[in-house]
C-alpha cells in the first residue's frame, strides 16, 4: 500500500471539517481530545472468531505481528470489558442473534470492525440458504475490512483506521454517532 | 476382490451387488437393511463407517454408506432407498456405528430422512425452527420463509425419537436435561472451543456427567452451494472449510475430479502438492500445539508455536500469493510452478522447526502441571475410536493404523520412507505426543521431496492438460485423504448432465472434525470440567469442518 | 543510612506547633491516606506496564511501545479509558453487594499495602503485631471475590467465585505458616523488628534449610493466594471467560485489574520483607567496606528493587507454567505444601532454640 493511499481518509476528514464546522469550546474541545486520544490508543479487542479470519487475528497477536505495540493485546473474553469486537468469519442465522447479544453486553464506548469478505458482504458464502448478507445487517458497523481472510497487515489498517475515527468523535457535548436498539437494514446500511 | 464379493453374497443373499466401479456397491432394501447391517459388521468385519451420504436423486430420496474393514482395508459401499419421498424413514444403524448418530442426524437436517429407533433425532445444524430441509431438490428457498431471526432458539432441551409400533412408526418425546441438573452452556462464543462450538454441560460440582454438543453455529451450507457451480468453481470451499488443512482439501477434491475425468497429473505437480500437503500439516500441528497449551494456560508457548508458523506461511505467500487459502492447487495440477528459492525456503524451515521442537518439548511436555493434567485424561479406547470412525492423530494415539498415507496410498506416498506414528495410551498426552512426532515425520517427508524436487530440475510440466469444459460421467466417486485431522473425504455424484457447465449432482465432505465431536461426551464423562478444555483441545477440531 | 522518621518527626512538632493536637492528628491522618492512595495506584500503574513488557520480553514480543515515548503512556490511556467507560448494571441482582465486592477486593489490598516498610523510618502502619495484622486484613479479599461471583447471577462467575474461596482460603494456610517460621526466627511480629533483625544478613542466607523451604512456600501459596498462574482458576480465561469478574465492566472491572496487580506488589513486598531484609541493604559480616558502601544506597530504592525483582519472579512462573486443575490444586496445598510447612516450622523452631543459625 502506498503511503499516500494510506493517509488518504476523505470520510473522516469530511466528518472533521463538520465537526469543526460547529465551533467547539477550547476546554471542551481539549478535555474531548485527550478522551479520544485516550481511547483510541487503549482498545482491548472482544475475542470473536468464527472461522479462518481468527487464525489471522492469532497471528496478529503472536510474536511477528504483535498487536501489543498499540497497547491492544489485552483480549478480554467477556464482551462486558471489551471496547471493540472484530468479527472474524462468516455470520449464520443460527449465530446472528448470538451476535446481536453480545454485541449488546458490550459497554458503551463500543466499535465494531467487520472482518473478513463475510462479514462484509457473506462473501463467498452469499448464496447460502443461512448465511447474513454482512453484519450490517444486525449491528452496526464502524470499519469494513476485506480480504478472504485478510491479511495481518490489513487488520492493523482496519484498526489505525478505527482509531483515526474515534478521534473524531465528540466525548462532551453531544455525540455523532447515534444508536437504536433496534436496526432496520437500510438504516443499518446508510450509517 | 471376487473373494470379498463371495462372502458377501453368501451372508446376505438378497442383496444386489455392482462391481462396475472401484468399490463393490450393494443395493439393500429398506426393509432388510437393518439385519443386513447386522451381518455386515458381525460376519464380515466391516468395523468402521466411513461415511453416510444422503441423497436426493430426484425421484427418490435414499442413502450411501461407506463401510470399511479396519483390518484388510475392503471398503464397500452401500445403497439404502427409502420408500416414500414425502416422508422417508430408513432404519438407523446408530446402535451399530456409533458414528452414524450424528451423521443420521445431519442426514434428517439435510433431506428430512427419519431414522426409526434413532435415540436422538433432533437438528443438527439448523435452528430448531427452521421451515424445509434444504438440500432437498424441492426445498423451497423463499427468504420469508426463513428469515434471519434474532430471538433465542426455544424448546432446547426437548429430543425426540421415532419407533416402529405394530407396523406404523410414530413419535416419541424425550428430554435431554433433567430440570434438576445444573446446565451450564460453553460456547458458542467461549476462548477455548476454537470457534462458536457449543456444549451443554451438565455439572455436579465441578464434575462433568453429560455433554450436549449443540452444532451449527457456523453452518454456511457448502454442499447446497456446491451443487449451483460448476466443478472448479467448487475448489474454492475446501480450503474454507478446515482452514488448517486448506491444501489437503483441496488436494483431495481435485484427486475426486481427476478420477472421475481419469486425467493423468504431471509427477512434478503431484510432488508441489504433496510438499505443501506436509507443509500444511506441520503448521497445523504447530496451531493445535500453541491453542492446546494456551487452553491450559501456558501462554508463551503459544507465542512459540506462532512463532515458527510464520515461517510456513512465508512459503504459501511466496509461491501461492496468500498466506491463507491459498487456492494453489487446480484440476490437473497446480496453478503455477514454485518459488525459485522454493526448495531453500523449505529446508530453512524444516532445519529451524526441528530444532525449536527441543524447546516445545522443554516449555511444555515435560513440565509436571502438563503431564499430570494429561495423562490418564480423556481415555480414548482403540474399540471406542473405531466405533466413533475416530481418525487421524486422535485415532492413531488410540491405536488404529488409520494413516490413509499408509492404507491407501494416494499421490506419491508409497515413494516415500515416513512412519505411521501410533501410540496405544488413548488418552489426551498420547494425542498431543503423536501430535509433535508426526511433526518430525513431515519434516522428514519433506527432506526427501525436496531433493526429488531439486532432481526434476528448476521448472518443468505443473499442469495437464485439462478440457476447458469439465464434464464428468454420471455416477459417483468417493476420494479420501489424510487431511491434518484425520481422513477427509469427498464424495461427487454426477448426473452426466450435457449443459455447457456442468454442476454436480451432489458433493458430501466427509470431514474428520465431524466425527471427531462424537467422542466429546463419551471421554469427557465424569472428568473435572477443567479436563473438557484439555480433552477438546486434544482431541483438536476446526469448527467450521465440522459444520460445513 | 537516612532515617525517614526524622522527616516525620519534624512534620508533626511542625503541625503540633500551628494547630491543636487533634487537628494536627487529622491532619497527618489525611496527608497519610492521600499519600497512601497515590502511591498506591501509581504502583499499580506501573505494575500494570511492567507485567505488559516482561510478557512481551518472554514471548518473544516488544510489548505496548506505541503510545508515548516507548510505550510509556499507554497506562494513561488505558486507565482514561477504563474510567470513562460505561457501567453496566443487571437485571436481578443484588445491587449492593454487586457494587460493593471491588470496593472490597481494594480495601483488602489497601490495608495490607499500608503495612509495607518502605523505607527506613518511612512506614504508614507501624505496630507490634504488624505481620499478624497482615494475615488478618488480606483475608478480607476472598470476600469479595467470592461477593462478586455471587452477585453477578451468572453460572461462570459463581463456579468462579467458589473455586476462588477454597483456593484463597487453604492457600492462605500455607502463607500464614511459611511467615510464622520466620516469626518464629526473628522472635518478634513487629515489622520494624523483623527488618532490623536482618541487619547482619537476611533471613534467607541466615536462616539455614528452614528458611529457604519456607521461601519455596512462601512463593507457591502467595502465587497461589493471588490467583495467578498457574493458580489463575478463579478467572482462568479458557474454562470460565473471565472467571469472577465476567460481569463487571468499566470501573468497577478496573478495581479489580488494580487490584490484582497490587496485590502482586504486595505479595512481593512481604517476601523481600521477610526474606530479603525489606529495606536493610546486603551487609556481609566481616566486610565492612562493602557495608558502607551498600548503605549508600538509599533504603527506599532497597525495599523497591527487592520487591521489583520477587515481581519478576512471579511474572516468569505466570508465563511459563501451564494451568493446574482444582482438584491438583488443593491436593498440592493439603497433602504436600501445609504439612512440610508444619514439619518446617517444627525445624526452625528446633534451629532457634539450639541456636544454629547464623
Amino acid at each position: 500500500m502506498k503511503h499516500e493511499d494510506f493517509k488518504d481518509n476523505g470520510y473522516i476528514e469530511d466528518l472533521v471539517a463538520q465537526l469543526n464546522g460547529s465551533g467547539v469550546n477550547v476546554v471542551v474541545g481539549k478535555a474531548d481530545q485527550l478522551m479520544n486520544w485516550s481511547r483510541s490508543n487503549s482498545l482491548w479487542p472482544f475475542c470473536f472468531g468464527t472461522s479462518c479470519c481468527a487464525i489471522e487475528f492469532m497471528c496478529l497477536g503472536a510474536a511477528r505481528y504483535d498487536m501489543a505495540r498499540f497497547g491492544a493485546e489485552v483480549a478480554r473474553n467477556s464482551p462486558r470489558q471489551a471496547d471493540y469486537i472484530m468479527c472474524q468469519g462468516t455470520i449464520t442465522y443460527r449465530m446472528a442473534p448470538v451476535l446481536k447479544r453480545l454485541y449488546e453486553q458490550m459497554a458503551e464506548p463500543k466499535y465494531v470492525i467487520a472482518c473478513g469478505a463475510c462479514t462484509v458482504s457473506g462473501g463467498p458464502f452469499k448464496n447460502s440458504y443461512c448465511v447474513v448478507k454482512g453484519i450490517d445487517e444486525i449491528i452496526p458497523v464502524d470499519v469494513y475490512l476485506p480480504g478472504c481472510p485478510p491479511r495481518p497487515e490489513a487488520m492493523f489498517y482496519a484498526l489505525m483506521q478505527l482509531q483515526r475515527k474515534i478521534k473524531v468523535t465528540k466525548f462532551f457535548g453531544g455525540a455523532n454517532r447515534k444508536e437504536k436498539l433496534t436496526y432496520s437494514p437500510q438504516g443499518a446500511k446508510a450509517e | 476382490m471376487a473373494d470379498l464379493q463371495e462372502q458377501i453374497s453368501k451372508a446376505c443373499p438378497d442383496v444386489q451387488i455392482d462391481n462396475s466401479g472401484q468399490w463393490p456397491l450393494l443395493t439393500v432394501a429398506n426393509a432388510t437393511w437393518h439385519e443386513t447391517a447386522t451381518k455386515l459388521k458381525e460376519q464380515l468385519n466391516f468395523d468402521q463407517l466411513m461415511a453416510l451420504v444422503g441423497v436426493d436423486w430426484g425421484d427418490a430420496i435414499g442413502v450411501i454408506y461407506y463401510f470399511t474393514n479396519t483390518q484388510t482395508g475392503d471398503i464397500i459401499h452401500v445403497k439404502v432407498v427409502a420408500d416414500d419421498r414425502d416422508k422417508p424413514y430408513i432404519h438407523t444403524v446408530s446402535d451399530l456405528w456409533a458414528v452414524a448418530n450424528y451423521q443420521e442426524r445431519e442426514a434428517y437436517d439435510f433431506y428430512g430422512i427419519i431414522f426409526v429407533n434413532h435415540p436422538d433425532m433432533r437438528r443438527f445444524f439448523l435452528r430448531n425452527d427452521w421451515v424445509g430441509h434444504p438440500l432437498r431438490k424441492d426445498y423451497d428457498a423463499n427468504p420469508e420463509l426463513n428469515p434471519i431471526r434474532l430471538d433465542d432458539e426455544t424448546n432446547e432441551d426437548y429430543t425426540c425419537r421415532y419407533v416402529e409400533k405394530d407396523g406404523k412408526v410414530v413419535k416419541i418425546d424425550g428430554k435431554v436435561f433433567e430440570d434438576d441438573e445444573y446446565v451450564i452452556n460453553v460456547g458458542p462464543q467461549h476462548p477455548s472451543t476454537h470457534g462458536v462450538m457449543r456444549y451443554r454441560v451438565s455439572l455436579d460440582g465441578e464434575i462433568v456427567k453429560k455433554v450436549d454438543v449443540v452444532s451449527g453455529y457456523i453452518h454456511r451450507g457448502i454442499e447446497k452451494l456446491c451443487e449451483s457451480l460448476t466443478y472448479p468453481q467448487t475448489l474454492l470451499y475446501t480450503e474454507r472449510m478446515d482452514y488448517m488443512a486448506a491444501h489437503i482439501n483441496r488436494h483431495c477434491l481435485c484427486l475426486c475430479i481427476e478420477k472421475a475425468l481419469g486425467i493423468e497429473v504431471p509427477h512434478r505437480a503431484e510432488l508441489i502438492r504433496l510438499m505443501m500437503d506436509e507443509l500444511m500439516r506441520l503448521s497445523s500441528h504447530l496451531l493445535s500445539y500453541g491453542c492446546l497449551t494456551m487452553d491450559q494456560g501456558a501462554t508463551t508457548a503459544f507465542f512459540y508455536g506462532f512463532r515458527d508458523r510464520e515461517l510456513i506461511y512465508d512459503i504459501f505467500d511466496r509461491t501461492c500469493g496468500a498466506r491463507m487459502s491459498m487456492s494453489y492447487s487446480t484440476i490437473g495440477g497446480v496453478v503455477a510452478d514454485v518459488h525459485p528459492d522454493f526448495i531453500t525456503d523449505v529446508r530453512h524451515a524444516c532445519d529451524v522447526i526441528e530444532k525449536n521442537m527441543k524447546e516445545y518439548h522443554q516449555l511444555f511436555t515435560g513440565n509436571v502441571i502438563a503431564r499430570n493434567r494429561m495423562i490418564g485424561v480423556g481415555l480414548l479406547s482403540k474399540e471406542d475410536a473405531i466405533n466413533y470412525a475416530i481418525t487421524g492423530p486422535s485415532g492413531r494415539a488410540s491405536g488404529c493404523h488409520c494413516d490413509v498415507r499408509k492404507t491407501h496410498p494416494y499421490s506419491l506416498y508409497d515413494e516415500f520412507d515416513f512412519e505411521e506414528v501410533t501410540r496405544t495410551e488413548g488418552d489426551s498426552m498420547a494425542r498431543y505426543m503423536v501430535r509433535m512426532d508426526e511433526m518430525v515425520q513431515s519434516i522428514k517427508i519433506l527432506r526427501q521431496a525436496c531433493d526429488k524436487l531439486e532432481q526434476e530440475g528448476a521448472q518443468g510440466e505443473y499442469i495437464a492438460k485439462v478440457p476447458k469444459m469439465i464434464k464428468l460421467p454420471a455416477g459417483h466417486w468417493y476420494q479420501q485423504v489424510e487431511a491434518s485431522r484425520g481422513a477427509f473425504g469427498v464424495y461427487i455424484e454426477s448426473d452426466g448432465d450435457s449443459k455447457p457447465f456442468q454442476k454436480p449432482m451432489r458433493m458430501h465432505f466427509q470431514s474428520p472434525c465431524f466425527n471427531l465431536i462424537g467422542v466429546v461426551d463419551l471421554t469427557c464423562r465424569d472428568n473435572m470440567i477443567a479436563d473438557l478444555i484439555t480433552i477438546t483441545a486434544s482431541i483438536d477440531f476446526v469448527i467450521p469442518d465440522i459444520d460445513r | 543510612m537516612f532515617d525517614f522518621s526524622t522527616v516525620t518527626m519534624w512534620l508533626d512538632e511542625f503541625l503540633r506547633g500551628l494547630m491543636p493536637s487533634w487537628l494536627a492528628i487529622t491532619t497527618e491522618c489525611i496527608l497519610v491516606a492521600v499519600l497512601l492512595l497515590a502511591a498506591y495506584s501509581v504502583l499499580a500503574m506501573i505494575y500494570i506496564m511492567y507485567e505488559r513488557w516482561v510478557c512481551g520480553w518472554i514471548q518473544c514480543r516488544r510489548g505496548p511501545i506505541r503510545v508515548g515515548p516507548a510505550g510509556s503512556l499507554q497506562i494513561f490511556a488505558d486507565v482514561l479509558k477504563i474510567l470513562s467507560k460505561e457501567i453496566i448494571t443487571l437485571w436481578s441482582t443484588d445491587k449492593f453487594l454487586f457494587f460493593l465486592a471491588p470496593f472490597l477486593v481494594v480495601l483488602a489490598s489497601v490495608l495490607t499495602f499500608a503495612c509495607l516498610p518502605w523505607g527506613k523510618g518511612l512506614q504508614f502502619i507501624d505496630f507490634n503485631i504488624g505481620v499478624f495484622f497482615i494475615i488478618a486484613v488480606s483475608s478480607i479479599g476472598v470476600l469479595g471475590i467470592l461477593l462478586a461471583g455471587w452477585s453477578s447471577n451468572s453460572k461462570y462467575t459463581l463456579i468462579g467465585a467458589m473455586r476462588s474461596g477454597a483456593q484463597m482460603i487453604s492457600y492462605e494456610l500455607s502463607v500464614g505458616i511459611s511467615i510464622l517460621t520466620i516469626v518464629c526466627l526473628a522472635g518478634t511480629m513487629s515489622i520494624t523488628g523483623i527488618v532490623e533483625a536482618q541487619a547482619d544478613g537476611w533471613f534467607l542466607f541466615k536462616g539455614h534449610l528452614p528458611a529457604v523451604i519456607a521461601f519455596i512456600i512462601y512463593i507457591i501459596a502467595a502465587n497461589a493466594e493471588n490467583n495467578r498462574g498457574p493458580f489463575d482458576l478463579p478467572e482462568a480465561e479458557h474454562e470460565l471467560t473471565a472467571g469472577y469478574h465476567t460481569e463487571y465492566s468499566g470501573i468497577h472491572y478496573g478495581l479489580f485489574y488494580l487490584a490484582e496487580y497490587l496485590n502482586l506488589f504486595v505479595v512481593s513486598g512481604i517476601a523481600s520483607l521477610l526474606f530479603l531484609g525489606g529495606w536493610m541493604p546486603l551487609h556481609i559480616s566481616g566486610l565492612d567496606g562493602f557495608n558502607a558502601v551498600m548503605d549508600y544506597i538509599p533504603s527506599t530504592l532497597w525495599f523497591l528493587g527487592k520487591a521489583f525483582f520477587m515481581t519478576f519472579i512471579f511474572m516468569w512462573i505466570r508465563w511459563s507454567f501451564p494451568r493446574v486443575r482444582i482438584d491438583q490444586m488443593l491436593a498440592l496445598e493439603w497433602r504436600y505444601l501445609m504439612p512440610i510447612g508444619l514439619a518446617n516450622l517444627v525445624v526452625m523452631a528446633i534451629v532457634v532454640t539450639q541456636g544454629w543459625h547464623f
